[in-house]
């Protein structure tokens, strides 16, 4: 029964040195240590949402990256076909300035033939007259005195050849 | 890592020493005519007034503790070597000034405690607050936890936020288990500081003397958390934190409890009776759980040693074969005791926190 029944001065003691104990680790020790688990584990909690934030702010920066990198391969491309399409104008330009200018020569030369034409003519009319003259003067010296109607043939020769 | 292969270890050491060491002083019972297990183990159980370390060439070499006896309101202090082999103590009486008999009587109500005897041969028990070996071992034990927590305090002070160290992570694994899986499942979040300092207390102090006890050599081995009266007054603490910090709404379950029928509470207050008597099952339950586990523990150990001199006492070959055979089981079941150890420490401490819980909780009907 003594195994089951306590003892009154061991209650006694029991209660002061548990209290004691008790007092020391809840007075003294618990608080230094609980303090510091606590600080030590929102450091830990703290540098963990900080190494999220500085990922995620790096996610974001990669991201933006990204974006400008589309848009300088969107300015390039744009550029390359502007580039494209103003040479290409350019040329075209170039072409049709060429076919004009040839065009212009070739009518400037036309005219210049025709003008040739026309005053080569002239001047051949002329020598012609000149030396129809000359002929004439040569037939009107020698047959002249002879007769009239060889004058009037001449004279209607003359009048052909003008209406030519 | 390392600290657990030091652990399991020491385990193991403790373990065999404490085999060698029920083996001597089960030798020593050998020379009496009649092997009585159950006396042997009750007794080793048991409290006593001295301390007895091992046996030298026949003699008991024993630590004699002081004997204090308060009797009429006087202190009566002297060494129980005056009390060995039913001798008596003859000093005179404080009030009076007649001579006065102290003496521990081998048999009757009070077997094996202090008494002063009576001029007509009665016998009267003094109040009794000797330093008895549980005492002085419970001291030990209780300077030993102050001095690790003062360790622990010193290194977190020194070493601030950076990691533990050493016994620092020893300790701040089994606090944070404490305080993580113990007080914050059971007690609401905003109340857990209030009640972590006791929790991890009690959790400490069953856990390291509990230890201690499975440790055979002198100055643990005593069995303090097999002992009724300690506890006793851990699940009195329990019980009186449970009850002066418990709200409103616990006194209100208990008193007008909601939800049962009036006729259960009024004309005859049913229900309190029962929540009423509830209140302090629970600690009693605390305190005999405890302490059945740890001294049931003691006693099979102590048994399977027993049970090597039953047998030698039929057949020498068997007795060694016997010693072979217990020697294991008791190695074995001392292992169990440190896996029990540390189990009935997390259950004293889970039901406190689970009563605290009950106590505290803030009720959203």
């Amino acid at each position: 029964m003594e195994l089951i029944s306590p003892d009154i001065g061991f209650l006694f003691w029991m209660t002061l040195a548990f209290g004691i104990v008790f007092f020391f680790v809840a007075r003294f020790a618990f608080p230094v240590i609980n303090k510091m688990l606590k600080q030590r584990e929102e450091k830990i909690t703290e540098a963990l949402e900080k190494a999220e934030r500085t990922h995620a702010e790096m996610e974001k920066l990669q991201a933006n990256n990204e974006i400008l990198l589309q848009q300088a391969r969107e300015e390039r491309e744009k550029m390359l076909n502007e580039a494209r399409l103003s040479s290409e104008q350019i040329i075209e330009e170039a072409k049709a300035k060429a076919s004009q200018e040839a065009n212009r020569m070739i009518d400037s030369a036309k005219e210049t033939i025709e003008n040739e034409y026309k005053a080569a003519v002239t001047e051949i009319k002329n020598e012609i007259a000149n030396i129809s003259i000359k002929v004439a003067e040569k037939i009107l010296q020698e047959e002249l005195s002879k007769n009239d109607k060889q004058m009037d043939y001449i004279n209607k020769i003359i009048k052909e050849y003008d209406n030519k | 890592m390392k600290n657990w292969k030091i652990f399991i270890s020491l385990s193991f050491l403790m373990c065999l020493v404490f085999g060698a060491q029920t083996v001597a002083l089960a030798e020593q019972q050998k020379d009496e005519e009649e092997f009585k297990a159950g006396e042997v183990i009750i007794e080793h159980v048991l409290d006593s007034y001295d301390w007895h370390l091992f046996s030298w060439k026949g003699h008991a070499v024993t630590i004699n503790l002081p004997i204090i006896a308060i009797s009429e309101g006087r202190f009566y202090t002297f060494s129980t070597k005056h009390l060995h082999d039913g001798n008596t103590y003859v000093t005179t009486n404080k009030k009076t000034g007649e001579p006065m008999t102290f003496a521990i009587p081998g048999e009757g109500q009070y077997k094996g405690k202090v008494v002063i005897l009576g001029k007509d041969g009665t016998r009267i028990r003094p109040l009794d607050i000797s330093i008895t070996k549980n005492v002085m071992a419970l001291f030990i034990s209780s300077t030993l936890i102050i001095v690790l927590f003062y360790l622990v305090m010193k290194a977190y002070q020194k070493r601030g936020e950076k990691a533990p160290k050493g016994l620092q992570s020893l300790f701040e694994w089994l606090i944070v288990y404490v305080r993580d899986d113990i007080a914050r499942k059971a007690i609401s979040e905003n109340k857990v500081d209030r009640y972590l300092p006791y929790l991890v207390t009690v959790f400490f102090f069953i856990i390291i003397n509990n230890i201690l006890g499975l440790i055979p050599i002198f100055p643990f081995g005593a069995n303090i958390t097999g002992n009724i009266a300690v506890t006793a007054v851990l699940a009195m603490f329990t019980f009186f934190i449970t009850n002066l910090l418990g709200n409103k709404e616990y006194y209100k379950d208990i008193f007008n409890t909601p939800g049962v029928p009036w006729f259960l509470k009024y004309p005859l207050p049913l229900m309190p009776i029962i929540e009423t008597v509830g209140c302090f099952t629970k600690p009693f339950v605390l305190a005999v759980r405890l302490f059945a586990n740890i001294t049931a523990g003691h006693i099979v150990v102590l048994g399977f040693i027993s049970s090597i001199f039953i047998v030698a006492k039929v057949s020498l070959m068997g007795g060694v074969g016997m010693s072979v055979f217990s020697l294991i089981l008791a190695i074995f079941v001392d292992c169990i005791e440190l896996l029990v150890a540390y189990i009935q420490a997390y259950v004293f401490t889970l039901l406190s926190a689970l009563y605290f819980g009950m106590a505290s909780k803030e009720h959203h009907h």
